[in-house]
């Protein structure tokens, strides 16, 4: 317990490219790398074919392919060819080696969940609502951003969530390519042997104090955006009294992280 | 990658067949003895839940937050306690798949409806019969959705549990050798391994659950 405190208090773990600064960093840049890379593919997408409902089927499925694919597997199927573009594409071949394998497994883990939750948020919507909207003369763009946007977008959010967790927790795994974030204090600590305890531990303290973290503070943006009228429902559901969840296909849930 | 060396080298894979298997067997090991383990602990947590409301809240708290915490991070957290005994990849796949199996679990009795219920009372069932030949059967579809979710989730993860050393084995044992040795053969072949498993048990519990509820289907046409 004492040489895991030590670990935090010792200042050289405080500062440089090996410091807990640097590290977070490193995390947070290719995490949000990855997410941002997957929402700008994922939720024009999920958009679309939740408004017009066409396509659903064939993009759903596809989800549920990329679903089905190990986080470890999938950052080291595309590393033979990031490793030889190197060369050509002109990028360094440490970034084809420990940043482009992770960045490109981690956004297309990220991408089911998001087109997921975005199409089953707007397909949520209440079809009648959407006619009125119709009605009212509201164009297509209208009803999208005035009614189906703000009431789907708790359940979006949700996906994102799930995206994140999933982004977080392979970002971790990514570090064994030799690569920067937290996860470098749990591979450095595994392979000093004994001596490396408090690194492992730092290391998952760290990252799991990231990612509860992190799905905290969006789970209160998802409370914030859930409307009124769905938000005390819910809450009474989470109480216990009223009824249990209708439970879940696992569309928000990840495969593996 | 060395310089000059084939992207796929069939002649290593001919060669080491029988190691292949062997990380094969390990890999289901990994796979099926946590899910084995979920099941039991989720079906008892979620027939509590069903009949103490209350514990439904805290239930999903805990195994949300462990569900939430990195995966490498729980493994390396326990091989200092629990050493490299099986037991350290066990403990934390079991619990990752808790929070999946006991959701869903739930979901499939809350879904019977009360007047099935009320019907199976009326018949003179038993607590005990109407919870295994009433409730049971209706809630197969639900829970074997997420027997499903959760075997694909523990396939990828046992795939991480071999970062932690050779004693776990397993498909990812390749992959990490792999990578270690510059050898493009072992892990993509690691890799694809581990997607094919996970394809197949997905594919195997879709079909599983058209043979267990056959009534589920029967009216879309054997969809």
């Amino acid at each position: 317990m004492q040489d895991i405190v030590n670990f935090f208090l010792d200042p050289t773990h405080w500062q440089g490219d090996t410091g807990i600064p640097n590290r977070l960093l490193e995390h947070l840049v290719i995490s949000g790398a990855a997410i941002l890379a997957a929402t700008l593919i994922a939720i024009p997408i999920g958009l679309y074919i939740g408004h017009t409902n066409r396509g659903a089927g064939l993009a759903i499925n596809l989800a549920n392919i990329g679903r089905a694919v190990p986080s470890y597997a999938m950052m080291v199927i595309p590393l033979p060819f990031t490793l030889s573009l190197a060369p050509v594409l002109g990028y360094s071949p440490t970034f084809g080696l420990n940043f482009l394998p992770v960045f490109l497994a981690m956004t297309f883990l990220a991408i089911p969940p998001l087109l997921v939750s975005t199409y089953a948020g707007l397909r949520s919507v209440d079809r009648d609502l959407v006619e009125a909207g119709r009605g009212m003369g509201l164009r297509e763009r209208q009803i999208l951003n005035g009614i189906e946007l703000p009431l789907a977008s708790s359940i979006i959010i949700g996906g994102f969530r799930t995206a994140t967790l999933q982004v977080i927790a392979t970002a971790t795994i990514g570090a064994i390519l030799a690569g920067g974030g937290l996860g470098r204090f749990i591979f450095d600590g595994l392979n000093q042997g004994l001596a490396g305890r408090a690194s492992i531990y730092a290391g998952a303290i760290l990252v799991s104090a990231l990612a509860i973290g992190v799905d905290l503070v969006l789970a209160l943006v998802q409370r914030r955006l859930t409307p009124i009228a769905l938000r005390t429902t819910a809450t009474r559901g989470r109480r216990g009294s009223a009824r249990l969840p209708s439970g879940d296909d696992g569309a928000e849930l990840p495969a593996s992280a | 990658m060395i310089e000059g060396q084939p992207l796929i080298d069939f002649g290593w894979i001919a060669g080491h067949l029988e190691s292949i298997g062997q990380r094969i067997i390990q890999h289901l090991q990994l796979t099926i003895v946590p899910l084995v383990l979920g099941i039991v602990i989720s079906m008892i947590l979620a027939i509590w839940a069903v009949r103490q409301r209350r514990a439904y809240g805290p239930i999903t708290a805990i195994t949300g937050l462990l569900y939430t915490i990195p995966s490498l991070a729980a493994f390396a957290v326990l091989r200092p306690i629990t050493g490299l005994s099986l037991l350290t990849a066990l403990i934390p796949l079991t619990t990752y798949t808790l929070l999946i199996l006991f959701r869903n679990f739930v979901a499939g009795f809350v879904a019977v409806p009360a007047d099935v219920l009320e019907a199976a009372e009326g018949m003179g069932y038993t607590r005990r019969e109407r919870l295994l030949r009433v409730e049971l059967p209706l809630a197969v579809p639900l829970m074997i959705a997420g027997v499903r979710l959760a075997s694909v989730t523990t396939i990828g993860l046992a795939t991480v549990a071999a970062v932690l050393g050779d004693t776990f084995g397993g498909l990812g044992q390749l992959i990490t050798e792999g990578i270690q040795n510059f050898f493009p053969t072992k892990y993509l072949l690691g890799a694809a391994l581990s997607v094919v498993l996970a394809f197949a048990a997905d594919y195997l519990f879709v079909r599983f659950e058209r043979l267990v509820t056959p009534w589920a289907h029967a009216r879309a046409g054997g969809r």
